[in-house]
Protein backbone atom coordinates (compact mmCIF):
# COMPACT_ATOMS: atom_id res chain seq x y z
CA UNK A 1 0.00 0.00 0.00
CA UNK A 2 1.13 3.55 -1.10
CA UNK A 3 0.48 7.11 1.00
CA UNK A 4 -2.74 7.85 -1.60
CA UNK A 5 -4.15 4.24 -0.62
CA UNK A 6 -5.01 6.48 2.97
CA UNK A 7 -6.35 9.33 1.20
CA UNK A 8 -9.91 8.76 2.55
CA UNK A 9 -9.06 7.21 5.77
CA UNK A 10 -7.10 10.93 6.37
CA UNK A 11 -10.49 12.63 5.89
CA UNK A 12 -12.24 10.61 8.83
CA UNK A 13 -8.99 11.37 10.83
CA UNK A 14 -9.11 14.80 10.10
CA UNK A 15 -12.59 14.90 11.06
CA UNK A 16 -12.45 13.00 14.69
CA UNK A 17 -9.49 14.78 15.57
CA UNK A 18 -11.06 18.12 15.39
CA UNK A 19 -14.19 17.00 16.84
CA UNK A 20 -12.69 14.64 19.61
CA UNK A 21 -11.62 17.21 22.14
CA UNK A 22 -14.59 18.98 21.89
CA UNK A 23 -15.73 16.53 24.85
CA UNK A 24 -12.79 17.91 26.88
CA UNK A 25 -12.80 21.34 25.95
CA UNK A 26 -17.02 21.44 26.98
CA UNK A 27 -17.11 18.83 29.35
CA UNK A 28 -19.58 16.58 26.93
CA UNK A 29 -21.19 13.30 28.42
CA UNK A 30 -21.59 12.03 25.33
CA UNK A 31 -19.33 9.76 25.59
CA UNK A 32 -20.66 8.35 28.42
CA UNK A 33 -23.67 7.84 26.82
CA UNK A 34 -22.33 4.65 24.72
CA UNK A 35 -26.07 2.82 24.42
CA UNK A 36 -27.67 6.39 23.30
CA UNK A 37 -24.59 6.83 20.87
CA UNK A 38 -24.83 3.72 19.25
CA UNK A 39 -28.78 3.41 19.15
CA UNK A 40 -28.10 6.92 17.29
CA UNK A 41 -25.41 6.14 14.90
CA UNK A 42 -28.16 2.85 13.75
CA UNK A 43 -30.93 4.61 13.36
CA UNK A 44 -29.56 7.61 11.31
CA UNK A 45 -25.98 5.91 9.96
CA UNK A 46 -28.11 2.68 8.68
CA UNK A 47 -30.69 4.32 6.26
CA UNK A 48 -28.26 6.54 4.88
CA UNK A 49 -26.08 3.77 4.44
CA UNK A 50 -28.48 1.73 2.81
CA UNK A 51 -28.93 4.77 0.47
CA UNK A 52 -25.12 4.62 -0.31
CA UNK A 53 -25.35 1.20 -1.36
CA UNK A 54 -28.21 1.63 -3.35
CA UNK A 55 -26.28 4.80 -5.20
CA UNK A 56 -22.91 2.61 -5.62
CA UNK A 57 -24.66 -0.68 -7.11
CA UNK A 58 -26.31 1.47 -9.14
CA UNK A 59 -23.09 2.91 -10.17
CA UNK A 60 -24.58 6.57 -9.63
CA UNK A 61 -20.45 7.52 -7.79
CA UNK A 62 -17.94 5.15 -7.36
CA UNK A 63 -14.53 5.34 -5.19
CA UNK A 64 -11.01 5.21 -6.45
CA UNK A 65 -9.13 2.31 -5.82
CA UNK A 66 -5.70 4.08 -5.80
CA UNK A 67 -6.95 5.87 -2.82
CA UNK A 68 -9.09 4.10 -0.67
CA UNK A 69 -7.85 0.94 1.45
CA UNK A 70 -8.04 -2.21 -0.73
CA UNK A 71 -10.62 -3.65 1.77
CA UNK A 72 -14.55 -3.88 -0.02
CA UNK A 73 -17.73 -5.12 2.36
CA UNK A 74 -20.35 -5.37 -0.45
CA UNK A 75 -18.71 -3.75 -2.50
CA UNK A 76 -17.92 -0.38 0.01
CA UNK A 77 -14.94 1.23 0.99
CA UNK A 78 -14.11 0.22 5.04
CA UNK A 79 -13.71 3.82 5.01
CA UNK A 80 -17.28 4.45 3.55
CA UNK A 81 -18.65 2.63 5.94
CA UNK A 82 -16.88 4.01 8.40
CA UNK A 83 -18.32 7.33 7.11
CA UNK A 84 -21.53 6.57 8.90
CA UNK A 85 -20.22 5.97 12.00
CA UNK A 86 -17.68 8.99 12.02
CA UNK A 87 -20.17 11.66 10.58
CA UNK A 88 -23.14 10.98 13.14
CA UNK A 89 -20.87 10.80 15.84
CA UNK A 90 -18.81 14.17 15.28
CA UNK A 91 -22.26 15.86 14.17
CA UNK A 92 -23.69 15.04 17.57
CA UNK A 93 -20.62 16.37 19.35
CA UNK A 94 -20.63 19.09 17.04
CA UNK A 95 -24.23 20.01 18.54
CA UNK A 96 -23.83 19.17 22.13
CA UNK A 97 -20.73 21.78 22.27
CA UNK A 98 -22.75 24.01 20.58
CA UNK A 99 -25.21 23.61 23.46
CA UNK A 100 -22.68 23.66 26.39
CA UNK A 101 -21.91 27.52 24.96
CA UNK A 102 -23.49 29.41 27.95
CA UNK A 103 -26.67 31.60 27.50
CA UNK A 104 -27.50 30.49 24.21
CA UNK A 105 -27.39 26.61 24.96
CA UNK A 106 -29.74 27.25 27.86
CA UNK A 107 -32.43 28.98 26.20
CA UNK A 108 -32.13 25.89 23.28
CA UNK A 109 -32.09 23.11 26.40
CA UNK A 110 -35.89 23.61 26.74
CA UNK A 111 -36.43 22.37 23.23
CA UNK A 112 -34.82 18.86 24.38
CA UNK A 113 -37.10 18.70 26.95
CA UNK A 114 -34.53 18.07 28.87
CA UNK A 115 -34.09 21.02 32.40
CA UNK A 116 -30.24 20.26 32.74
CA UNK A 117 -27.47 17.45 32.08
CA UNK A 118 -28.31 14.29 34.24
CA UNK A 119 -25.97 12.05 34.72
CA UNK A 120 -27.60 9.83 32.01
CA UNK A 121 -25.35 6.92 31.76
CA UNK B 1 -34.19 8.03 -9.12
CA UNK B 2 -31.19 10.28 -9.65
CA UNK B 3 -29.03 11.67 -6.90
CA UNK B 4 -30.50 14.90 -7.89
CA UNK B 5 -34.22 13.29 -6.85
CA UNK B 6 -32.79 10.96 -3.95
CA UNK B 7 -31.07 13.98 -2.31
CA UNK B 8 -34.52 16.43 -2.36
CA UNK B 9 -36.21 13.25 -1.08
CA UNK B 10 -33.74 13.04 2.09
CA UNK B 11 -33.75 16.52 2.93
CA UNK B 12 -38.05 16.09 2.83
CA UNK B 13 -37.68 12.86 5.04
CA UNK B 14 -35.10 14.79 7.30
CA UNK B 15 -37.54 17.31 8.23
CA UNK B 16 -40.30 14.98 8.54
CA UNK B 17 -38.95 13.17 10.73
CA UNK B 18 -37.99 16.27 13.12
CA UNK B 19 -41.16 17.92 12.75
CA UNK B 20 -43.78 15.15 12.72
CA UNK B 21 -42.25 11.82 13.54
CA UNK B 22 -40.30 12.44 16.27
CA UNK B 23 -41.26 15.69 17.00
CA UNK B 24 -38.22 17.08 18.42
CA UNK B 25 -38.40 20.17 16.35
CA UNK B 26 -34.53 21.11 15.81
CA UNK B 27 -35.23 22.75 12.79
CA UNK B 28 -36.67 25.45 15.07
CA UNK B 29 -33.91 26.01 17.50
CA UNK B 30 -30.63 28.01 17.02
CA UNK B 31 -28.59 25.15 18.41
CA UNK B 32 -29.14 22.88 15.62
CA UNK B 33 -28.53 25.71 12.99
CA UNK B 34 -25.19 26.72 14.77
CA UNK B 35 -24.51 23.17 14.58
CA UNK B 36 -25.33 22.73 10.93
CA UNK B 37 -23.61 25.76 10.15
CA UNK B 38 -20.50 24.51 11.77
CA UNK B 39 -20.24 21.46 10.24
CA UNK B 40 -21.51 22.03 6.72
CA UNK B 41 -18.76 24.46 6.92
CA UNK B 42 -16.16 21.40 7.50
CA UNK B 43 -18.54 19.33 5.03
CA UNK B 44 -17.70 21.96 2.51
CA UNK B 45 -13.60 21.34 3.44
CA UNK B 46 -13.74 17.52 3.74
CA UNK B 47 -15.61 16.56 0.93
CA UNK B 48 -13.88 19.17 -0.97
CA UNK B 49 -11.09 16.56 -0.23
CA UNK B 50 -12.77 13.64 -1.29
CA UNK B 51 -14.80 15.20 -4.45
CA UNK B 52 -12.19 17.48 -5.63
CA UNK B 53 -9.18 14.86 -5.42
CA UNK B 54 -11.62 11.93 -7.33
CA UNK B 55 -11.69 9.80 -4.52
CA UNK B 56 -15.62 9.54 -4.93
CA UNK B 57 -16.58 9.99 -8.48
CA UNK B 58 -20.39 10.74 -9.81
CA UNK B 59 -22.13 9.46 -13.05
CA UNK B 60 -22.97 13.29 -14.69
CA UNK B 61 -26.65 11.14 -15.68
CA UNK B 62 -27.09 11.14 -12.29
CA UNK B 63 -26.62 14.90 -10.60
CA UNK B 64 -27.19 18.74 -12.04
CA UNK B 65 -23.75 18.91 -13.18
CA UNK B 66 -22.20 17.75 -15.96
CA UNK B 67 -19.07 15.41 -14.26
CA UNK B 68 -16.90 18.80 -14.58
CA UNK B 69 -14.99 18.66 -11.57
CA UNK B 70 -14.72 22.72 -10.77
CA UNK B 71 -14.12 24.57 -7.92
CA UNK B 72 -18.07 26.23 -8.12
CA UNK B 73 -20.68 25.85 -10.67
CA UNK B 74 -21.81 23.64 -12.84
CA UNK B 75 -23.66 21.91 -10.09
CA UNK B 76 -20.76 21.86 -7.56
CA UNK B 77 -19.81 23.33 -4.68
CA UNK B 78 -15.96 23.08 -3.46
CA UNK B 79 -15.90 20.06 -6.20
CA UNK B 80 -18.59 18.04 -4.67
CA UNK B 81 -21.81 18.15 -6.06
CA UNK B 82 -24.63 20.01 -4.88
CA UNK B 83 -26.49 17.22 -4.14
CA UNK B 84 -23.78 16.11 -1.42
CA UNK B 85 -25.19 19.60 0.56
CA UNK B 86 -28.39 17.66 0.32
CA UNK B 87 -27.30 13.82 1.50
CA UNK B 88 -25.19 15.69 4.38
CA UNK B 89 -28.05 17.91 5.43
CA UNK B 90 -30.33 14.93 5.81
CA UNK B 91 -27.97 13.29 7.43
CA UNK B 92 -26.83 15.43 10.32
CA UNK B 93 -30.27 16.36 10.93
CA UNK B 94 -31.86 12.75 11.13
CA UNK B 95 -28.70 12.46 13.09
CA UNK B 96 -29.43 15.18 16.04
CA UNK B 97 -32.97 13.58 15.97
CA UNK B 98 -32.18 10.26 16.53
CA UNK B 99 -29.53 11.63 19.62
CA UNK B 100 -32.28 14.17 20.95
CA UNK B 101 -35.46 11.76 20.56
CA UNK B 102 -33.29 8.99 22.46
CA UNK B 103 -32.10 11.16 25.24
CA UNK B 104 -36.01 12.33 25.63
CA UNK B 105 -37.30 8.73 26.29
CA UNK B 106 -34.04 8.21 28.60
CA UNK B 107 -35.57 10.88 30.96
CA UNK B 108 -39.37 9.74 30.35
CA UNK B 109 -37.90 5.71 31.18
CA UNK B 110 -34.73 6.15 32.99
Amino acid sequence: MTLPHWSYVAMLVFCLVGTLPLVRVFHLDVLRQPRRLLLTIALAGLPFLGWDLYATHSHQWWFDRAQTLPWRVAGLPLEEIAFFVVIPLVSVLTFEAVRAVPSRGRHDREGDGRRERGPVA
Amino acid sequence: MTYTGLAVAGVLAGVALDRWVARTRLTSTRAFWAAYGIIVFFQLLTNGWLTGRRIVRYDPDTIIGNGAVRLIGAGRIVYAPVEDLLFGFGLVLTTCVAWVWLGRRQDEHP
